[in-house]
């Protein structure tokens, strides 16, 4: 009597423990499927209300109401882009040096570093936005300009590119500085002519991850960099940005099928980007 | 000799360009809290902090309702994103067949680059719409609003939460199977607790996500800049006011609204400090 029952017990809990994988299971795909189906439908919805609509007129050099043509932003991403570049990954590179190559186990300089670092990290871009506003724009008077507007990024984007170049210091084996000191090479040679070249995949992902960062951007452009619609002739000038330019364009409301088509050139640049980063990423790999 | 010089030089310029973050991290603090202190002591901390009223054409600023509406859709978007965003991980982690993975992996890498303009202009032209159809009103709403958040936080929950489960001992997944355990037990009932910890700070780092998101709340939330009756009403995060009135804004109401992103700023930090605490206990 006693074992019966114990038999239907293991019997019950074992046809509930199936229920419960069944479910989990079921769940987990519906999930999955939830996921890449929203990721699907955006990039599906995007296209096809997008692609009817990119005009060559979308591509002249003027921007007037009459045709919002978006290479303007294009050009000001551009250059808002690159100088952001030129101000955070000389300083992102030398910081993750000096954090992996130099500074000792146990530094309390480092533990700081790496706190403010991710503290940077986790600020939002409208709060960036701000700060560039009453720091850049207004208390160093460089007005709405793409100067401001790059500033503002260059701090944003440069947790990730110290970020992604430590990480990709650290992984280049320690028998390559230790061949490099045994050869006579001081810390400097090592450093630029060992430890960087083999890291560089990585360095060149976490780039890249900044590229698109600064191309999607755009609370923290509006109050620096303006929302001029025209080129910047000069850093000093206001320009918006490609995602500042579809900003507008919703905003007005007049305009949703040039939206729709910017939309699809933002799209493609951050896939474009996303795939050259895991490209290298993977690069980097296989030289391990 | 020369060399010693500059190998000394140089090392020098890596320690600056190291200390920039702190001093960046210094400036932003400095300046932001300065200027939104001051504003705060102006309007009287009560008045603003718990102030049920955002007029800022009679001289009114009350930020309490934008508070309470970034938090309801900080919370929606957690109950929404993370039994979505943990399933998908453990999935990916244990139950993705490899070639699938190749695919699914790169486009949740995708999904975090997408810029939050585009999902934005997509829940106003998708999303908003079928909420209209589905539960009546405008469609911009907490709801809506939680949705979205929700869907633009998961690629953050799942590669965190992912790695996290990884990180667990093959041996408790194994030490579950050898007792009996069917697979999914094994892996929800015995690894997932294991790497909590992860999964927190995976968590946490999405609730900082969602609260600091803008260009897509103030597509899809409605903004109106009172507290929400129910999930369906329109409701203005603190993100969505800073952005929406700075482009007009002059004097007291400008420094309001440096003071609502000085507020915003402190629930960042502090939800930061969280993260980092977690993430100690787990390195540990």
């Amino acid at each position: 009597m006693k074992k019966k029952a114990c038999a239907l017990v293991k019997k019950i809990s074992s046809n509930q423990q199936q229920i419960v994988s069944v479910i989990l299971r079921g769940l987990m795909l519906l999930s999955i499927f939830l996921t890449v189906g929203i990721l699907f439908s955006i990039l599906v919805y995007v296209l096809i209300k997008g692609i009817p609509h990119l005009t060559p007129e979308l591509f002249a050099w003027k921007y007037t109401t009459e045709n919002v043509s978006m290479m303007p932003a294009i050009i000001n991403t551009l250059m808002v882009t690159g100088l952001s570049l030129l101000i955070a990954v000389p300083v992102g590179i030398g910081a993750a040096i000096y954090l992996t190559e130099y500074a000792g186990r146990g530094n309390k300089l480092v533990s700081v570093i790496r706190i403010t670092a991710e503290t940077l990290s986790g600020i939002p871009s409208i709060v960036y936005g701000l700060f560039g506003f009453l720091f850049f724009v207004l208390r160093l008077h460089w007005n709405y300009s793409i100067l401001s507007g790059s500033f503002t990024l260059a701090i944003m984007i440069l947790p990730l590119i110290m970020r992604t170049t430590e990480e990709a210091l650290k992984a280049v084996p320690d028998s390559y500085r230790e061949g490099s000191f045994g050869l006579g090479a001081g810390r400097l040679r090592t450093v630029f002519r060992i430890t960087l070249p083999a890291a560089m995949p990585g360095v060149l992902s976490g780039i890249i991850l900044g590229i698109g960062r600064i191309t999607g951007e755009t609370a923290a452009l509006l109050y620096t960099a303006g929302t001029a619609a025209d080129i910047a002739s000069d850093v000093m000038q206001p320009g918006r940005t490609l995602a500042v330019h579809m900003y507008c364009l919703i905003n007005e409301g007049l305009y949703t099928n040039q939206a729709y088509a910017t939309a699809v050139v933002l799209l493609v640049m951050v896939v474009g980007i996303n795939a050259l980063s895991s490209f290298l990423v993977k690069k980097m790999g296989v030289k391990k | 000799m020369m060399q010693k010089v500059k190998e000394r030089a140089m090392m020098i310029l890596f320690l600056i360009a190291a200390c920039v973050s702190v001093l960046a991290v210094g400036i932003i603090c400095w300046f932001l809290l300065s200027n939104g202190l001051m504003t705060i002591g102006k309007i009287g901390p009560g008045e603003f902090l718990l102030g049920m009223e955002w007029r800022p054409s009679s001289g009114l600023y009350g930020i309490f309702p934008m508070i309470i509406g970034s938090i309801y859709v900080t919370v929606g978007a957690m109950v929404i994103g993370i039994p979505i965003g943990l399933l998908c991980a453990v999935f990916l982690a244990y139950f993705c067949p490899k070639k699938l993975y190749k695919v699914i992996k790169p486009a949740v890498d995708l999904m975090a680059g997408i810029p939050s303009i585009v999902y934005g202009f997509f829940g106003l032209v998708v999303i908003v719409p079928i909420m209209q159809n589905l539960v009546g009103g405008s469609g911009k709403s907490l709801l809506t609003a939680s949705i979205l958040l929700g869907v633009m936080i998961l690629p953050t929950i799942i590669s965190v939460s992912e790695s996290s489960i990884r990180a667990v001992p093959e041996s408790y997944y194994e030490g579950a199977l050898g007792l009996g355990a069917t697979k999914e037990r094994a892996v929800f009932f015995s690894v997932l607790p294991a790497a909590k910890s992860g999964i927190t700070a995976g968590i946490i780092l999405g609730i900082g996500r969602a609260i600091g998101e803008t260009m897509a709340v103030i597509m899809v939330a409605g903004n109106q800049p009172m507290l929400p009756e129910s999930l369906i009403s329109g409701v203005r995060t603190l993100t969505a006011n800073v952005v929406i009135e700075m482009g007009y804004a002059t004097g007291l109401h400008r420094e309001a609204l440096i003071a609502t992103a000085v507020v915003l700023f402190v629930m960042i930090l502090i939800i930061n400090l969280l993260f980092s605490l977690v993430k100690r206990r787990h390195a540990k």
